[in-house]
Order: C-alpha cells, then sequence, then structure tokens
C-alpha cells in the first residue's frame, strides 16, 4: 500500500510539470495583457511595468524564472494586485473555501446517501418521488438562482441570516454559502446513492445473505451500502477538489473572500502569475483526490488491493 | 420569586451598563459599500477610483478636495504661485504629523514625488507629475530622481518648478499619486510597507485591517490636525461584485452606502429607496472611435453619417435607464469656466438627423446597392452590448450593415494600443482632475490612448495655443473650448454618452455631497 502511494506521488511529478508548462505557454496565447486598461497607459510607464515583472524579457527566460520559483515553492507576485503576492492570497481565501466547500460535502454526502437510501429501499413509493422530485430540483437550479433566494428570505425577510459578508467566519455567515454549495451536490448524491442501492439490493450476494437470514439492518448497512458506496466515493473525490477550490458565484454573491473568484478573475484580468496559482492548486487537489479515491477502493471493495 | 427579582435587577443593571456605553462612548461605525476593492494601498501604485477613495482617507495630499469637490488646503496651509506660473511654493501645515507622531515635512513629498517618477517604482500613474520640471525625463531613466523640480527649502517649506504653466496643477495634486509616503517606513519594509501594522500615513484615518475581498477597516487617526471635526470613528470600506447582492445588503443595514446599483433595476430601487439614490452628472465620458487612417472611415461625412443617426436620447433612456446622460461633446458639463463645445446637431430632431445622415451617405455614394458595411467592437459588458445592438438597429433604416464583435476588456483595449484594424469601437474616460485637459489631450496625436489615430494640425494648434496661455485661465479655456470645436467638426471621436454617479445613501448618512468628481471623504460625513 505505502509502495502504491509512493509511486502515485512520483508520477504526480511529471503531471504537474507537463500541466504547468502547458497552462503557462497557453495563457500567454491569449491577447491582451495584464495592463491593459479603460485608459491606457503612456508607453514609458507600461514598459517600467513590464520591466518590474520582467515581462519585457523572452518567454522562454520568463518560463524559466517561474520554473525557478515554483520549485522554491512561490508563486510570484500578483500582477493586479502587487502589494500581494499568490503565496498570501491563496494562504487568506483557501482556508475559507475550504471550510465552505468541506462543510457542504460533508453535510451533502451524509444526508444525501441517506435521502438516496430511504428512496431505494421505498423504490416507487411516495418518498422516493419526493426524494427523486428533491433532486431533479436541486441539480437543475443553478445556484445563482439559489444563493439570490436564500438572501431574499433568510436575510431580508425572516431576517435569521446576514444577507452577506464573511463576519470574520460567523457561524451565521457561514450558513447561506453552504446551502447554495450543498444542496446540487446534495441531489447528485441522493441520485447516484438511491440507483446504486436498487441495484446492490439486486445483486446476488444480497439474495445469498438475505437467504442465509440476516436481519434487514445487517443486509442493509453491512452487504448492500459497502457496493453501494463505489460510484459515491468515485463522485466524491473530484467533487471535492471543485468544491474546496471555492466557487465564484457563491463567493461574488454572498462576498465571501474566498479563491473561488480568481480562477475567473485572474483569467479575465491577465494576471498571469494568479493563474498559474490557480493552475497549480487545482492540479494539486485533483491529484490528491484521485489517489484519496482509489484508496478508498481498497478500503471498501475486498475485490481491490494494492499490495 | 427571589430569583426572579435577582435576575430583574441583574438585567436592568446590564440594561443601563449597555445605555451608559452606547450614550458616552458609542463608537460611530460607518459601512462604506463599495463595487471593487482597491489593487493596492500604496500611492505610487494605484490607479483606480475604488483606491483613490481609500487613500483621500487615509493619506493628505498639499491639496485636498472638501465635501463639494472644491480645492483646499490639505498638507499645504497656503501657497503661493510665481508671476509666470511656473513655481508653486507650499507652506506646509504647522504641527501636521503622520500617525506615528513625526512631522510631516517638505523632504516627505521631495521624497515622494520622486519615487513616483522613478522606474523602479512603476507607477500608472507617473504622469500625474509630468508637468514637474525632470518628471518625465526621470519617469523614461533619463535624468536621476533626485534632479526632480521640487525642493525642500526648510522643513516648512516645498518649491516646485513646472516645465510650463500648467492651471490645473492644483487639481492635479488631489490625485492619491501625488500624496506624501513616509520614508524610513518605505525603506524599512519596502513592498510591505502598506500592510496594516506597518503603514504610516498622515490622513484623518489609519488602516486597521485589509482582507483583500472582505473588508478594509480604517480607524480615526486622533493626531490629524483636525481630528476634532471628524465624526465617523471608523469605516470599513466593503467591496461588493454583485451589484444585486449589494443592494440587499444595503437594504438589510449592512452597508451605509454603496457606490454602484444594477442601472437595469434603476426604475425599481428608485420606487423603493426614494431620495436614497443620488443619481447625477460625473466628469466622464463613455464614447464610440472610428479609426480615421483608414478607408472609409478617413471621410469625416461617414463618421458624421453614423454619429448623426445614432440615438442618444434613446440609449440613454432604453438601455441605460436614465443612468446616462446623452453627450454630444467630449467634455462633460460642470467644469467651472469652461463652455463645452458640441456637434452642430446637438439642438436638431432626431428625425431631421437621420434624413441628413441619409443624404451624407448618398452623396458618399452608398445605397441599397452598396451598402456601408461597418464592425461595432466593443468590451464585455451587459450594456455595452445592448448599446451596440441598438446602434446597429438605428443604422439599419439607413442601409448600414452593422456587425458587432465581442471581446473581454484586456483583448479589447489590447487590440486598440496596438493599433490592431477595426472600424468603430467602444471606449470610455473618467476624469482624473478637473479640467478639460483630461479629455481632449487623448485626442492628440502623441496620446497612447488616441485609439482613433485623429491627426489634426488645427486641433494640435489650438491645444499647443491653450497649453502655452496656461497663465491666463480665460484665455486657455476658450482656446481648449475652440479645440474642441475642432475635434467635434472633424468627427475625431462620437461621444455617446455621459456617465452619471449612482450612490445609495442612507438616511442616516450626512454630507454625503453630490458632486461631479463623485468625491466623498469620510472627514466630512457624519452619521445620525
Amino acid at each position: 500500500m505505502l509502495r502504491y502511494v509512493l509511486k502515485r506521488f512520483l508520477t504526480a511529478i511529471p503531471t504537474l510539470f507537463l500541466i504547468v508548462t502547458i497552462s503557462f505557454f497557453l495563457m500567454r496565447v491569449a491577447p491582451g495583457g495584464p495592463f491593459n486598461q479603460e485608459k491606457g497607459l503612456n508607453p514609458v510607464i507600461k514598459a517600467n511595468l513590464e520591466r518590474q515583472f520582467h515581462l519585457d524579457e523572452p518567454l522562454v527566460m520568463q518560463y524559466l524564472y517561474y520554473l525557478n520559483d515554483l520549485l522554491h515553492g512561490n508563486l510570484g507576485p500578483s500582477y493586479n494586485l502587487p502589494e500581494f503576492t499568490v503565496n498570501e492570497l491563496f494562504a487568506k481565501g483557501l482556508p475559507i473555501s475550504i471550510q465552505l466547500g468541506a462543510t457542504a460535502l460533508f453535510l451533502a454526502l451524509v444526508f444525501g446517501s441517506l435521502m438516496g437510501i430511504a428512496a431505494a429501499l421505498r423504490q416507487n413509493k411516495s418518498a422516493d418521488y419526493a426524494v427523486i422530485a428533491t433532486a431533479t430540483a436541486g441539480s437543475t437550479i443553478p445556484s445563482f438562482v439559489i444563493a439570490p433566494l436564500i438572501q431574499l428570505a433568510f436575510g431580508l425577510g425572516l431576517k435569521w441570516l446576514p444577507v452577506g459578508g464573511w463576519g470574520d467566519g460567523a457561524f451565521i455567515n457561514k450558513v447561506g454559502p453552504v446551502l447554495t454549495l450543498m444542496l446540487p451536490q446534495l441531489a447528485i448524491v441522493a441520485r447516484l446513492m438511491r440507483g446504486s442501492m436498487i441495484e446492490s439490493l439486486r445483486s446476488h450476494h444480497i439474495r445469498t445473505v438475505r437467504a442465509l437470514g440476516l436481519s434487514d439492518y445487517a443486509v442493509i448497512i453491512r452487504h448492500a451500502l459497502r457496493g453501494a458506496l463505489l460510484p459515491i466515493i468515485s463522485y466524491a473525490g473530484p467533487a471535492a477538489a471543485a468544491l474546496i477550490t471555492g466557487s465564484i458565484i457563491v463567493e461574488t454573491i454572498f462576498a465571501i473572500p474566498g479563491v473561488g473568484r480568481y480562477f475567473v478573475e485572474a483569467a479575465l484580468n491577465r494576471d498571469y502569475t494568479l493563474v498559474m496559482g490557480t493552475v497549480v492548486v487545482i492540479a494539486i487537489f485533483t491529484i490528491l483526490f484521485n489517489l484519496i479515491v482509489d484508496l478508498l477502493y481498497a478500503v471498501v471493495d475486498p475485490r481491490v488491493s494494492y499490495d | 420569586m427571589k430569583i426572579q427579582t435577582g435576575l430583574k435587577s441583574w438585567l436592568v443593571g446590564c440594561t443601563m451598563l449597555v445605555m451608559t456605553a452606547s450614550g458616552a462612548f458609542a463608537e460611530v461605525v460607518y459601512n462604506r459599500g463599495s463595487s471593487a476593492d482597491p489593487e493596492s494601498l500604496d500611492p505610487h501604485k494605484t490607479s483606480t477610483t475604488y483606491e483613490a477613495d481609500l487613500l483621500r482617507d487615509i493619506f493628505m495630499g498639499l491639496v485636498v478636495q472638501d465635501a463639494k469637490a472644491e480645492l483646499i488646503p490639505g498638507a499645504a496651509e497656503s501657497w503661493t504661485v510665481s508671476a509666470d506660473g511656473t513655481v508653486y511654493t507650499f507652506k506646509l501645515r504647522a504641527g501636521a504629523t503622520w500617525s506615528n507622531g513625526d512631522p510631516v515635512t517638505a523632504g516627505d513629498f521631495v521624497f515622494a514625488f520622486q519615487r513616483l517618477q522613478d522606474p523602479a517604482t512603476a507607477a500608472e500613474y507617473a504622469s500625474m507629475l509630468y508637468p514637474v520640471k525632470n518628471a518625465e525625463a526621470i519617469n523614461q531613466g533619463k535624468a536621476k530622481p533626485e534632479e526632480i523640480g521640487a525642493k525642500a527649502i526648510d522643513d516648512m517649506t516645498l518649491e516646485v518648478t513646472l516645465n510650463a504653466p500648467t492651471p490645473y496643477f492644483l487639481e492635479m495634486l488631489t490625485h492619491q499619486a501625488t500624496y506624501p509616503v513616509h520614508r524610513a517606513t518605505v525603506e524599512k519594509f519596502g513592498n510591505e510597507w502598506t500592510k496594516p501594522g506597518n503603514i504610516v500615513s498622515n490622513g484623518a484615518y489609519t488602516l486597521a485591517e485589509f482582507v483583500p475581498n472582505d473588508h478594509i477597516k480604517l480607524v480615526k487617526n486622533p493626531k490629524f490636525y483636525d481630528a476634532a471635526n471628524v465624526q465617523i470613528d471608523t469605516v470599513n470600506f466593503i467591496p461588493n461584485e454583485d451589484r444585486s447582492a449589494a443592494i440587499k445588503r444595503y437594504e438589510a443595514g449592512e452597508l451605509d452606502t454603496h457606490d454602484d446599483m444594477p442601472t437595469e433595476q434603476l426604475a425599481d430601487i428608485k420606487a423603493k429607496f426614494g431620495d436614497q439614490v443620488h443619481i447625477g452628472p460625473y466628469l466622464g465620458t463613455y464614447y464610440y472611435t472610428f479609426k480615421t487612417d483608414k478607408s472609409p472611415w478617413d471621410n469625416v461625412n461617414i463618421r458624421r453619417a453614423v454619429s448623426m443617426a445614432i440615438d442618444r436620447e434613446f440609449i440613454a433612456e432604453k438601455v441605460w435607464g436614465n443612468s446616462m446622460i446623452p453627450s454630444y461633446s467630449m467634455v462633460p458639463p460642470g467644469i467651472t469656466g469652461y463652455e463645452t463645445s458640441t456637434f452642430d446637431y446637438a439642438e436638431m430632431s432626431q428625425i431631421d438627423r437621420e434624413d441628413a445622415a441619409k443624404k451624407l451617405l448618398t452623396e458618399a455614394g452608398y445605397g441599397p446597392d452598396k451598402p456601408l458595411k461597418m464592425e461595432i467592437r466593443y468590451n464585455t459588458s451587459e450594456n455595452h452590448k445592448n448599446t451596440a445592438v441598438a446602434i446597429q438597429e438605428q443604422l439599419k433604416p439607413l442601409g448600414v450593415e452593422v456587425t458587432l464583435l465581442n471581446t473581454d476588456t484586456k483583448t479589447h483595449y489590447g487590440h486598440l494600443e496596438q493599433k490592431g484594424d477595426f472600424d468603430i469601437a467602444r471606449a470610455g474616460w473618467i476624469a482624473d482632475y478637473k479640467d478639460p485637459e483630461t479629455f481632449l489631450g487623448i485626442s492628440r496625436k502623441a496620446s497612447a490612448n488616441n485609439y482613433a489615430q485623429y491627426v489634426s494640425a488645427e486641433f494640435e494648434g489650438l491645444m499647443d495655443k491653450a497649453a502655452a496661455a496656461g497663465g491666463n485661465s480665460g484665455e486657455r479655456m476658450k482656446l481648449l473650448s475652440q479645440a474642441e470645436a475642432v475635434l467635434m467638426r472633424d468627427h475625431g471621436q462620437i461621444p455617446l454618452l455621459y456617465y452619471s454617479y449612482h450612490n445609495l445613501v442612507s438616511a442616516k448618512i450626512k454630507g454625503f455631497e453630490d458632486n461631479v468628481m463623485n468625491v466623498h471623504p469620510t472627514r466630512f460625513i457624519r452619521k445620525e
């Protein structure tokens, strides 16, 4: 097992290197640069700015500078926020995005699974239809609709929650963003769980354990659930990587200082170092979560082994 | 019973305590909504109006703006100008200090001016001090920072020498790029000097917290010379990118003011908030620009025909919900002493304009057999798109075939700056200082912002003459107005709309005076 993990980490290095290289050059294909704006800069001033960030040097040199910085764990200065390094921006924003995303995913997994199991056990009965209806609604209503509705209902109407803001991480400020992030995930998890549970309950080994006279509880929890969990785990890995790196919609509507906004804003602002920073961060998380998923397979499914 | 009495007296005690606290020591907190975060708090690295709002509270330049954006003495108590208009002598405010207690000296300004021009600083707004002798040469790396035309005669006297009389120099000194910086702090902390805890400033407020995309907390500076009259103790600048969500936060009382609103919902917002909605003309122009060095746009009559056929009133009302004002001149109204020169058809009815436009196009040889083709380039924004679509529809009856090309902001301005090919493109200009020069200068041959490639000896001549008449304000304004008349006659630029500010101001906030610069220093604001 340990050997397997080590091997995976070693293969991750060339993967990351490729991602960084391709992104670096691809990003520069986009027209315009970080210092193009409505008020055009005087050429002298623009040259001063470009010199400061080595943008006046050949692209290959810039790439080598970047690689060198990256190897030292330095993601470089942000062009558009010159007082912050990309490391600082992530150090401030990432914990916030992780908190919100992880909470939302955890809640979605727990409640979504419970809903899915309940629906599967009462297949084609009213509880099942209720779950399917909720799941369909949850996954089709976009978060840019859900978020303002939550603000209107619980912020302005009932005054239970603040409309927006992070409030230095107060519990009450997290409710709206977490709900918005959770609902679509909850819907997807519930549907996945319902489907895989139904399939699992129909399988031969469940028929066998039933024939052995095990209680319903033991059949469902100890045997059916194990098999049913596999699709959920496969889904949860990439979903976790996406959720904890933040959501631009949730962050802009609720005015949350996370990192989700950087993925879009950095690209639009041609903030090259910040773009690269987001690429590196999301690549690392994706690689990490894929590894965790593969390891969990071995835990849940006795047929999988890495030794 | 006993418990109840005990509880009761405890509650009464608490209530009294709270009342005393709120009565005697209530901290006045102003939550100021802003549509964007600052990019930097270093006066020499900033460029946006959001930064200007913040830095105006944290720092104090030689000259500052009052609640109505009129010039009043700032770090300089008084000043004199030499007879030829090129030497300004500022007498600094006696007893004024930095937030750490150090006196604010003329040397601080000299240091700041040198740092602004030093190419190593890479200041975006270095041009704000280009009128100062040697400044531009220093910025180009052709002279040393020490050679700048600013000298500390003594600690309290600053002498600034200009290249030529520059009547708007004092207005320029209200820009944040010209603020002083505390030398010891900058040298000690380098790039980190503006972080809370490090920063030393000389304004009415000091920086307490900065969490990007969340809030910036400023607290009253007890060492500020006029601290006795500063009523807000704490001001939180709160960025909100989503305009609709910001309105909800305002409604919930989380924001006391906000500087933007979804203009497409303007009618509803006005109905809901009444006179809390402040809308008025702002010194900014929304314009289209033809590539005037390319056929057929090098023909002034074709430019004129297209401009005449654009129904600006319709666009202002239907597209922008009257949050913008129809414009027929490059320079917006509101600059004291300046009379704008408009297109000569400004007073004509739209129907007459269209007839005249049709005639011009026919004369130029365009008609049903040979339609005029035009591509509008604009940067991503719902309202820019709707404006372009409206123009497309308005030009259709004239037989002009309009296509639209939308790119993101960086691509758009990158293309224009590199003098790429286009027919007509959108642009905008917001004044950095209150003077017609800022709007007319962008049409000069040498300007990097002259996307139109407009070149006119007559216009250049008048602009030069105006610069030479710097000492004579009346004469200068007249010459600038004549220059604008030439620009409008030539259709060097096609102004469409004037910008307007749109603020939401709670009834609790007093002293938030409307003005064309949309400048609202917190030190003049009260909260009741």
